[in-house]
């Protein structure tokens, strides 16, 4: 090793942030974006290296499926399942855009099959299954696909005794699919409670915007609730709620902080900070190798 | 009802014509009859042709039967149980122990009006959190003495209110359906009226479920629907036939079990056969689970939650 090489591996384990960056994104040079929070210009390169976070106000954007499991989990241990599971359109939904079209241009833009990811996995070396929604998807709404997907990230965390730590964000249920989506939240509910029978912990992570039927499901189910900063989260979106009631909204209403302080999460934790408490938790409820 | 409007009005004119003296205008007496045979065709066409839009009217309609009507007609001894011994009571939800020829059960049921007075009183059937803890109080209730649930179903939707998501709405929801999901006691459920998503559904699932022939049960309300898809809720008609939300349609997806009728009009037109068969119902679907030990019950009713849902599965 030369003294230049030796110099620079100081470096970079020097700048390693604490709570490891996860890998760099490929995106093209000199794309820009606008923070919608500070309204200030980022390099997209510096917001992939950053975890989507604004590096200048702490605005959390959201986070494409893979990307969010690179940030969580141990590096390279994600063994995907169910990935070959995709919507159908069992109501023939035509409205203004039919459904069929809505699920293929969302395939399309997000390079995803359905609006959740599941997989095997390790975080802070406990077996776990991990979910990760992608609100490009459809809003992330949870049809049959989505709730099958749960069903059995449940089941199969039974069966290998792992822990389960979700990432969440919906716009609901999935209104093309009709009933057939209202009763996965019974269904995600059901497969939640035998989960919570066997004494292993499920960890969730409420990101902007978890709202409808996966909030009022398996998502706030979890023996722990994290949300992060600034994330919208509540049963009724806060339009329909000023609709309805014709009143103001609260200062942040439905906000992370706002779930705080009503006593409905057990903390904000941002971004950078995930992975390390999710660990903690991990080795708090779960015993070493898995077996409780 | 609105698509009831043009029967009324040929009615109207019916009644009109009667009322005038046939000894003056005797061309009446032909003119009358002729009316009464338009009428015929009219109700018969207006009644055959009647859509899922129609029936969600039909469902809403104020007179139609409430849960408070089938608790007084089909239970005796009735002891109702209020609030959720945490932060109040929820008058949109019903919880009572109560008796059914007989057979001690705990029934539970979201209530709306009649009047505006009592409509205000309990929100229009739209629940706040605490009604849902009550509606669990009263399930671990059912739990503890071994008391099977019958469940009646009529809401427009939990309430989206401010206070509501305060207290957690979500959070009582889910847990509701955690607890209902494998409740070791028969769970008879019978959709009477409105079925308005999660709010109907926190209540609204178990071993049995009943639909009334108008009753609906939708992801989202028919408005809403139109809202979000055309920015126009006056499309809520077009809405309601996508989101395949009758009974029937219910039946087809393996959701619902079986349907009463009701009279052609509606139950509200005669209310009291339509409660005599909601109860034979829930009789002979008690009497069946009797049977069932609590294991084999809440396995079978996971199968059943489990086998919901249409998908596609590639490799992958
Ligand atoms: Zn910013």
């Amino acid at each position: 090793m030369s003294i230049t090489d030796w110099f620079r591996a100081r470096e970079d384990k020097r700048y390693t942030p604490v709570n490891g960056a996860g890998p760099k994104a490929d995106v093209p040079e000199g794309v820009w974006t606008t923070c919608d929070s500070c309204k200030r210009i980022i390099y997209e390169g510096e917001l992939a290296a950053s975890m989507r976070v604004c590096p200048y106000c702490g605005h959390h954007f959201p986070v494409p499926a893979h990307e969010r499991i690179a940030q969580l989990v141990d590096e390279g241990s994600l063994e995907e399942f169910g990935a070959g599971i995709t919507s159908s359109d069992p109501l023939e939904f035509v409205a203004a855009k039919s459904y069929v079209q809505s699920v293929s241009s969302a395939k399309e833009k997000s390079g995803l099959e359905e609006a959740v990811v599941t997989g095997r996995a390790t975080i802070g070396g406990h077996p776990v299954i991990v979910a990760v929604m992608d609100f490009s998807f459809v809003g992330a709404s949870m049809g049959s696909a989505v709730g099958e997907k749960i069903t059995r990230a449940f089941e199969i965390a039974v069966s290998e005794r792992r822990g389960i730590v979700f990432a969440i964000a919906s716009g609901g249920a999935r209104m093309q699919e009709g009933m057939l989506s209202l009763m996965q939240m019974a269904k995600t509910a059901a497969a939640a409670k035998r989960y919570r029978a066997e004494g292993l912990p499920y960890i969730a992570v409420l990101t902007n915007p978890t709202t409808g039927g996966v909030t009022a499901s398996f998502a706030t189910l979890a023996d722990i609730i994290f949300a992060e900063p600034g994330a919208l989260v509540g049963f009724a979106g806060p339009r329909l709620v000023e609709q309805a009631t014709r009143q103001k909204l609260p200062k942040d209403f439905q906000s992370a902080e706002f779930l705080l302080d009503h006593g409905l999460v057990d903390d904000v934790v941002a971004r950078g900070g995930l992975r390390e408490r999710v660990s903690l938790v991990l080795d708090y409820l779960m015993r070493p190798g898995g077996a409780a | 009802m609105e698509f009831e409007r043009p029967l009324f009005e040929l009615e109207d004119k019916l009644d009109q014509l009667k009322r005038m003296d046939v000894a003056v205008n005797p061309e009446i007496a032909a003119e009358v009859e002729d009316l009464e045979q338009q009428l015929e065709q009219l109700r018969k066409e207006t009644y055959e042709q009647i859509g899922p839009w129609e029936r969600v009217q039909i469902s809403r309609h104020p007179e139609r039967p409430k849960t408070q009507d089938y608790v007084a007609t089909l239970f005796t001894d009735v002891v109702e149980l209020h609030g959720d011994r945490l932060f109040g009571d929820d008058e949109a939800i019903l919880a009572a122990l109560a008796t059914m020829l007989g057979r001690r059960v705990v029934v539970l049921g979201h209530r709306k009006g009649k009047t505006t007075k009592e409509n205000v009183a309990r929100n229009f059937g739209s629940p706040h959190p605490e009604g849902y803890r009550k509606a669990m109080r009263a399930m671990r209730l059912a739990e503890r003495f071994g008391l099977p649930v019958v469940a009646f179903l009529d809401t427009a939707g939990a309430y989206p209110g401010i206070e509501a998501e305060q207290r957690g709405q979500a959070w009582a929801i889910a847990e509701s359906l955690s607890l209902l999901a494998d409740l070791p006691v028969p769970v008879v459920v019978v959709g009477i009226g409105e079925g308005g998503s999660g709010g109907a559904l926190a209540i609204g699932f178990g071993d049995r479920l009943i639909m009334l022939e108008n009753a609906y049960y939708s992801v989202i309300s028919p408005e809403m629907c139109a809202m979000i898809l055309h920015k126009e809720a006056s499309r809520a008609a077009e809405a309601a036939g996508c989101l395949r939300l009758t009974a029937a349609d219910l039946i087809d997806f393996g959701i619902a079990d079986e349907i009463v009728g009701e009279p052609l009009e509606g139950a509200h037109v005669d209310p009291e056969p339509v409660i005599a068969a909601v109860g034979e119902r829930i009789r002979a679907a008690l009497d069946a689970l009797g049977e069932v030990d609590p294991q084999t019950l809440t396995q079978k009713r996971y199968e059943r939650l489990r086998a919901i849902g249409v998908f596609e599965e590639g490799a992958g």
